[in-house]
């Protein structure tokens, strides 16, 4: 698995559309920074970013590299290899060399306006990380959906849509929902409902160092546990991590059951 | 060498194989035959393991397949569709594959054979269809296993290629190798092999010399013994 | 009368300047002296002494200095009052109480002990006390022209039922409250009906209820005050002439915690002030005529809550800085005015370079009516959907008053 990490890393990493995503990145960094001069408010643009651009890149870049390797792969999967290394190992490359990007991308021009030296530190880290961890949650929902659909335009489809729903549709849903209900008790309706959505659950960790004061304002008691707490964070955190393991595991199932 | 028995295959609603019975012993070169859809590609791409059959076993020297992949290190494959990553070059992957396989290839020769050397440092983007079909020759003989799978080996391929593939096939097949292909060129098959089999309709219609086959259809040359036989049913 | 005294006292030190008996007017307290006790020192000592308490471990309460005294505390000695009831009482005029370390105040539920109270009485002094385990800590009780200065006052209260208060005036005017460090109790600060009040250089600190807490008390000022931390941060309530600058209010969190909750205040002003952190940075009820200038409210939940009943507010040149809602409006705009004021999330442009934004700012996002009608919605912040909404809002108003609106939104922070 090492190896086809490797030769997908390596692969990626010559691939014009991983500079591109890099420039765009390092490009981004450059005029939050030093157009603005201000390093919050560059954090919270970037946390809109991150949550929104990090997950529609790493879907569609997922299914555009599973489709386009889709030779390699069948040349890979008549070598004496195991079928799930093969795909774990491309899925990581891709998921990799993504957050390479983002990480370099992001990184260089924070670094050299002096983040170290900033208090922001933590929450730039805070962010970059939940990146890499939506980077590799949605190009693993890529991988699944990709795997699933011969048909690259449906593939394509599928993908976008799946990105659409968690980034603003779901979002559309639960505001709905809460308003219907209002006269109902719902605090512990809206934790379950943010777990559900990876992209909610990231923004629910970053408003937990962004915004906490206003989310103190809470009055339910469920809540302010949550919310008021390590907890919180503890528990979003491992949601999240194990948003990240769900489509890994299932990519290896119907990696598995899978014909070429 | 190679036993499948009772195999099934369906895509969907489409049944592909439905039930192929076929026995390769060791050494000798069998030229798998049939109509467009008849199940060809799909028979071969079971012995790899790249379609999981619904029904049916295949052992591949003696050993089951199902849910392996260490067997396939006895197994060459040249795949029907030479596309390979575009950004690699020929170098590369070679030597890539030779990594993966963690064995000794002998793709110098291959190289000199196809004329490739001016191609080693391109990016396989770059390369025609049929200079890629040459490269993945080069990744399937390079390596020394007694088996040897070629799906539709000539597409592409310049005649001198294609004299030049014949004579590989002919010095594997002196080593001992056992070899199954697929193809379309009938007077490829004429050349080269020793056995056919002819699948038809997810099954196996004939199994057994060439000349077999032509007394059986009742014909003088091996197009039309297929034609016949596509025709009568 | 006063001069005269002061004249005789001169005059007496003087002729006994031969003598040997330098220290006439300090009594030294301490385990081995003449007064082995405060309250033998108090008994001791003619009017205008000096009590001159050395460091040690002194175990009383309920005493009572009826005259004109200091107390100099040597190395903060202590005043263990073993928690039974009232320390100090003052009912004289011009008494100083300096340097004692003041602990153990009993804890009643029928009447307020402090560890120093103030009755009826003016120009008294208290600076540079420790106040540990207390109730009250310095009760002003009508009483007027004094100083508190530079004490620290550390409570370890829990609950609001029985804790009290750190520094407590009750109809007391001409007050100077500066420099004390106040942490630990229910108000750190507490006015009630008192006028003419001096509040500065404060630090109030993690207490129970609010840092400073006024109501019904006119023409107070204070300045370069700290609030960190307050249960319900500060509350400054049906009071008139009020003069709030460069007062710091941090972190005050929770679901009815304030920066500064106005409550019928009217003609204040509000100036150069600090709100960072706060759940709500200033929440306004029924408040008029208050002029907000360039105060920083910097990443606080709301940073300015409107309730209603508010009239002729104006805010200018102030910051809003990354707040998750600059404004919170439940109620029709009337005559206040924003004007000139700093958005960071001001998305317009200057194309003209005069520093102006060319498109007006509307700081209510319509995300913040639907927060306020169904709080749970909060989970939403800063989600793509609600940013869209916020959006089309923004363009198109329906549900914003149309004219709540920054008509000159800077491009520049105010310095």
């Amino acid at each position: 698995m090492l190896k086809i990490l490797k030769y997908s890393f390596y692969d990626l990493m010559r691939s014009r559309w991983s500079y591109v995503y890099f420039l765009f990145y390092l490009l981004l960094g450059m005029v939050l920074l030093f157009l603005n001069n201000d390093l919050s408010k560059a954090v919270i643009t970037l946390m809109n970013i991150i949550i929104i651009l990090v997950p529609l890149i790493a879907t569609i870049f997922g299914v555009m590299y599973f489709y386009n390797s889709r030779e390699f792969t069948e040349l890979l999967l008549a070598q004496p290899l195991k079928r799930s290394s093969i795909f774990l190992g491309q899925y990581l490359g891709v998921a990799g060399s993504l957050t390479m990007s983002l990480v370099l991308g992001l990184g260089l021009p924070f670094a050299l306006y002096g983040l170290f030296q900033s208090g922001a530190i933590l929450n730039f880290s805070l962010l970059i990380l939940i990146g890499g961890l939506l980077t590799f949650i949605f190009a693993g929902l890529a991988f699944n959906i990709a795997i699933s659909n011969e048909n690259r335009i449906k593939g394509f489809g599928y993908a976008v849509l799946l990105w659409l729903f968690m980034a603003v549709i779901y979002d559309g849903l639960f505001l709905l929902t809460l308003i219907v209900f209002e006269e109902y008790p719902l605090d512990t309706f809206s934790l379950i409902a943010t777990v559900f959505n990876p992209i909610d659950l990231s923004r629910i960790l970053i408003l937990l160092k962004l915004d906490i004061s206003a989310l103190l304002g809470y009055t339910g008691a469920v809540f302010k546990d949550f919310l008021g707490t390590r907890l919180g964070f503890i528990i979003s955190g491992a949601v999240l991590l194990l948003w990240t393991l769900l489509p890994v595991w299932s990519l290896s199932a119907k990696a598995k059951r899978k014909d070429f | 060498m190679i036993r499948i028995e009772n195999l099934y295959k369906r895509f969907g609603r489409n049944e592909v194989l439905k039930g192929v019975d076929l026995n390769i012993p060791e050494g000798g070169i069998y030229a798998v035959l049939g109509p467009n859809g008849s199940g060809k590609t799909t028979l071969i791409k079971s012995v790899l393991g790249l379609v999981i059959p619904n029904k049916g076993s295949i052992k591949v020297l003696d050993r089951p397949v199902k849910g392996q992949w260490k067997y396939r290190e006895e197994i060459n494959y040249l795949p029907q569709i030479a596309n390979f990553p575009g950004n690699i070059r020929v170098k590369e992957l070679i030597g890539m594959i030779k990594d993966l396989r963690q064995k000794a290839g002998d793709e110098g020769t291959l190289i000199r054979m196809f004329g490739l050397e001016p191609f080693l440092d391109k990016k396989l983007a770059n390369l025609s269809g049929g200079t890629k079909q040459k490269v993945n020759l080069v990744l399937t003989f390079m390596f020394d296993s007694p088996v040897i799978v070629l799906d539709e080996p000539t597409s592409g391929l310049d005649p001198a290629s294609m004299i030049a593939l014949k004579d590989l096939i002919q010095k594997e097949k002196q080593a001992g190798k056992t070899f199954l292909i697929t193809t379309h060129i009938m007077q490829f098959v004429e050349e080269i092999a020793d056995q056919v089999v002819y699948l038809l309709e997810g099954q196996v219609y004939y199994t057994g010399t060439l000349s077999g086959l032509l007394e059986k259809t009742g014909q003088k040359d091996l197009e039309y013994a297929i034609a016949a036989i596509t025709s009568e049913k | 009368m006063n001069l005269q005294n002061r004249h005789s006292f001169y005059l007496l030190l003087l002729l006994l300047l031969g003598v040997p008996r330098v220290w006439a007017g300090t009594i030294p307290v301490c385990g081995n002296c003449h007064a082995r006790t405060i309250q033998q020192g108090i008994a001791l000592a003619e009017d205008r002494d000096t009590l001159l308490i050395r460091d040690a471990v002194y175990k009383e309460y309920n005493l009572i200095i009826d005259k004109p005294l200091t107390l100099l505390g040597e190395n903060y000695p202590v005043v263990d009052g073993q928690e039974k009831g009232e320390i100090f009482r003052i009912v004289s005029d011009h008494v100083q109480i300096q340097g004692l370390r003041i602990i153990n105040v009993g804890v009643s539920y029928t009447s307020d002990h402090a560890a120093i109270r103030v009755v009826r009485s003016s120009n008294f002094h208290i600076e540079d006390n420790r106040f540990e385990n207390l109730f009250f800590g310095i009760f002003l009780e009508k009483s007027s022209h004094g100083i508190v200065r530079g004490n620290q006052i550390t409570g370890v209260a829990r609950d609001e039922y029985n804790s009290g208060n750190g520094v407590h005036l009750w109809y007391s005017n001409n007050v100077a409250v500066t420099d004390n460090r106040i942490e630990g109790v229910r108000d750190g600060i507490y006015l009630e009906f008192s006028d003419t009040i001096r509040i500065r250089g404060n630090e109030s600190r993690k207490n129970l209820r609010y840092g400073l807490h006024f109501m019904f008390s006119n023409d107070n000022v204070y300045t370069d005050n700290l609030f960190e931390n307050n249960g319900a941060g500060v509350a400054v309530m049906f009071s008139k002439r009020i003069r709030m600058t460069g007062n710091r209010f941090l972190k005050n969190w929770g679901p009815a915690s304030y920066g500064m909750l106005l409550k019928e205040i009217n003609d204040a002003e509000i100036s150069g002030n600090l709100f960072e952190q706060n759940t709500v940075g200033i929440n306004i009820e029924g408040s008029n005529r208050i002029t907000y200038i360039e105060n920083d409210f910097v990443s606080n939940g709301w940073a300015v809550r409107v309730m209603g009943a508010c009239y002729s507010n104006s805010f200018n040149r102030n910051n809003f800085l990354y707040n998750s809602f600059d404004l919170s409006y439940n109620s029709n705009v009337n005559d206040n005015s924003f004007e000139g004021n700093y958005w960071s999330s001001y998305s317009g442009y200057d194309l003209d370079k005069n520093g102006v934004g060319d498109i007006p700012h509307r700081p209510v996002k319509l995300f913040s009516y639907i927060v306020n009608r169904t709080p749970e919605t909060l989970i939403l912040l800063r989600s793509l959907f609600m940013d869209l909404i916020d959006f089309s809002e923004r363009v198109s108003p329906v549900f914003t008053p149309d004219n709540l609106a920054d008509p000159r939104p800077q491009i520049r922070a105010i310095k």
